[in-house]
């Protein structure tokens, strides 16, 4: 039975057409991509006020360490992808970068955040450092709904965005469970899911980056935020509809 | 145990005469229930597939197409044949005696589980201290806890520290510890039993029972919750089943168990491919997230459940195939599921340094796969090799201990 499940899901894969994405060296298959939630707020505020503005919250790994670490971190690079991708449009990012803390911290800065920001979307990286500290699963799901509850009461669309894939400690870090549980809330709260950890996974495994890699080199941390940034980029204009603002350079 | 009543059929009848069991009648089925040891075997093998990080080989397995796993195939298994080793040996020996058994077992699989835990150590201490991609950072800090080993190999002993993929032994161990009282009822009362075991099911959704873990959280497997399926699995083999047969042959159960089986494949495919998930109606995303495996959510046992009838309905307990010498391999891993589990969670290991080492390629996930279920099939084979020449060699002088089960329970 399994044979023919594999068959179907190879069948699957091929007929996937592949779209316009802005990372061309570090693509992306549509089906990790691109989900059904929409991204209300932003489209609007996208089309109405010409500007949004974009809120990523994270643990270290929304960081890149070193001097200029804050350009080369996926928020920088998102930014300036949703830059060169909507010229018409007037695009701020901010990084709010919370190391060490889980997702239950996290989630009570939210109420300030939105008073502070008055973000339109909300990208919230979460999972590693729960995961590292073992709080219990169900703990972090209900957590992580509470605070994408808060976040969309407050008016925000929100992307959850779950842990970075590394071969290294993958079997030493349980991720299985709060992957799961973001996954939940993504379906339960209506909010896209960009999933990091399938999505290094399929870098890793095309052989476009090589994540096994034992380096000390800082510029393959900056390629991998980058393509993020690119990705994540991409996934915000199809969520919200907004290839129509999209300039006739990039295409 | 286990060897003996292969033994007994397997070799001429003179050679069954100084069994001990020969002249008692059968407390319960007499004859082996291969099927028990072919799944059980299996499973051992999934869950090896399933340890191995990023293994293309591990789509093959039963989590990606429903929602239960190999683990449910695993502990309802142990329950079964608990129950059969046991269950016997209570109604023989008395309560105090086969007690002491099942404890003894229990302090076996601790040890091996202290053992795993030694060479995850070993392994996650190499691993990290080679570590340094800035990229990272965040998960070089899994390294915290070795700051304070004083706590951590404490917090180890206790079983409120356990590392990733060491959680099924724990599970088992509290299991067994609970289970002298319980088979003292499944035995006296089956239903009630059960009944029990529901009750206490229900108990611990409701009150949010479980046991806490170090340094934050709770056991990964609620012992309270999976109990369940492990008492469920010892009632099936005290009798259970049989009562259960009209239930399982009725095509109306067959399709039922098809048809969720189906609904359950459905589901999962929303997860793999999100662009399907519109196809899920929000009222039932509502009813149905999240399926929890800690504690062994409804519709995982009911997809258990489901998998089972199906499984039952296809393979009847004569199957020809299983005596096939086809099927032996998985068959002896499952008849050794102790030291073939701990064997399968070392593999993993192994397999995932040489992918950081050496290569990680698809050539590689699958080559590890391949040699890793070979040793395992290799080493079951020695290790009924070495117990048959064991009990050929000398007569016994003890009766045969239920421990000598291996993996029987």
């Amino acid at each position: 039975m399994t044979r023919w499940m594999v068959i179907g899901l190879a069948l699957f894969l091929c007929a996937a057409e592949s779209r316009a994405q802005d990372a061309p060296d570090c693509p992306v298959p549509n089906y990790l991509l691109y989900g059904d939630s929409a991204l209300d707020r932003l489209h609007a505020a996208a089309v109405k006020q010409k500007s949004f503005k974009i809120v990523v919250v994270g643990t270290a790994s929304s960081t890149v360490p070193g001097r200029d670490g804050a350009q080369s971190a996926y928020p920088a690079r998102l930014e300036a992808a949703l830059k060169k991708r909507l010229p018409a449009v007037s695009v701020t990012v901010a990084a709010h970068s919370r190391p060490r803390q889980t997702a239950v911290q996290i989630a009570e800065t939210f109420e300030k955040l939105l008073l502070d920001e008055k973000p339109d979307l909300v990208v919230w990286q979460s999972g590693t450092f729960d995961a590292l500290q073992g709080v219990d699963p169900e703990q972090f799901r209900a957590s992580v709904a509470d605070g994408v509850e808060t976040l969309q009461a407050g008016g925000a669309d929100v992307i959850l965005m779950n842990m970075q894939y590394s071969p290294r400690t993958e079997s030493m870090i349980p991720l299985g469970g709060y992957s799961d549980g973001l996954r939940w809330v993504s379906r339960e709260r209506s909010v896209p899911l960009f999933d990091r950890l399938a999505i290094m996974r399929h870098w890793n495994d095309s052989g476009a980056i090589d994540l096994y890699a034992a380096t000390k080199d800082i510029s393959m941390a900056k390629r991998v935020h980058d393509c993020i940034g690119r990705t994540l980029a991409s996934m915000i204009v199809e969520g919200a509809r907004l290839e129509p603002l999209e300039g006739k350079t990039t295409q | 145990m286990r060897d003996q009543v292969k033994d007994a059929k397997a070799e001429p009848a003179s050679v069954r005469g100084p069994h001990p069991f020969a002249a008692v009648p059968p407390a319960v089925a007499a004859e082996r229930d291969l099927r028990l040891d072919l799944f059980r075997g299996l499973a051992l093998w999934l869950i090896f597939l399933d340890h191995i990080p990023i293994n293309i080989v591990s789509w093959l397995t039963i989590r990606n197409y429903g929602f239960s796993d190999a683990t449910e195939i695993f502990i309802f298994i142990s329950g079964y044949t608990a129950a059969f080793v046991y269950g016997r040996s209570m109604r023989e020996r008395g309560f105090v005696i086969s007690s002491a058994r099942i404890l003894k077992r229990a302090w076996q699989i601790y040890v091996a589980h202290i053992f795993l835990f030694a060479i995850y150590m070993a392994e996650i201490a190499y691993v990290t201290s080679s570590f340094e991609n800035p990229l990272f950072a965040e998960e070089a800090n899994i390294l915290d806890f070795l700051k304070q080993p004083d706590v951590t190999i404490i917090q180890a002993l206790l079983l409120k520290f356990k590392p990733a993929n060491m959680d099924v032994l724990p599970l088992y161990i509290v299991l067994l510890l609970l289970f002298p009282p319980i088979l003292w009822l499944l035995l006296r009362n089956a239903v009630v039993a059960l009944a029990a075991s529901v009750l206490l099911y229900s108990l611990t959704w409701h009150l949010g029972w479980n046991i806490p873990s170090y340094p934050t959280g709770h056991w990964w497997f609620n012992p309270f919750a999976w109990q369940l399926l492990f008492v469920f699995g010892a009632w099936c083999a005290l009798g259970g089943a049989e009562r259960l047969s009209p239930v399982l042959r009725s095509p109306v159960t067959l399709w039922v168990a098809i048809g969720y089986l189906v609904f359950a494949l459905a589901i999962v495919m929303t997860w793999h491919f999100p662009r399907t998930a519109f196809l899920m109606p929000r009222w039932l995303s509502e009813w149905m997230y999240p399926i929890d495996k800690v504690n062994l959510d409804v519709l995982r046992f009911a997809h258990f459940l489901a998998l089972a009838a199906v499984t039952v309905h296809f393979i009847p307990l004569n199957w020809p195939p299983l005596k096939s010498k086809w099927l032996r391999p998985a068959i002896i891993c499952g008849q050794h599921s102790l030291e073939i589990f701990c064997i399968g969670v070392f593999l993993a290991f192994a397999a995932h340094f040489l992918m950081i080492e050496v290569y990680g390629g698809i050539l590689m996930q699958v080559a590890a796969s391949a040699a890793g279920i070979l040793i395992m099939i290799g080493i079951a084979a020695l290790l009924s090799w070495y117990k048959s020449v064991e009990s050929r060699g000398s007569t016994p002088k003890r009766p045969p201990d239920a421990d000598l089960a291996g993996g029987s329970a």
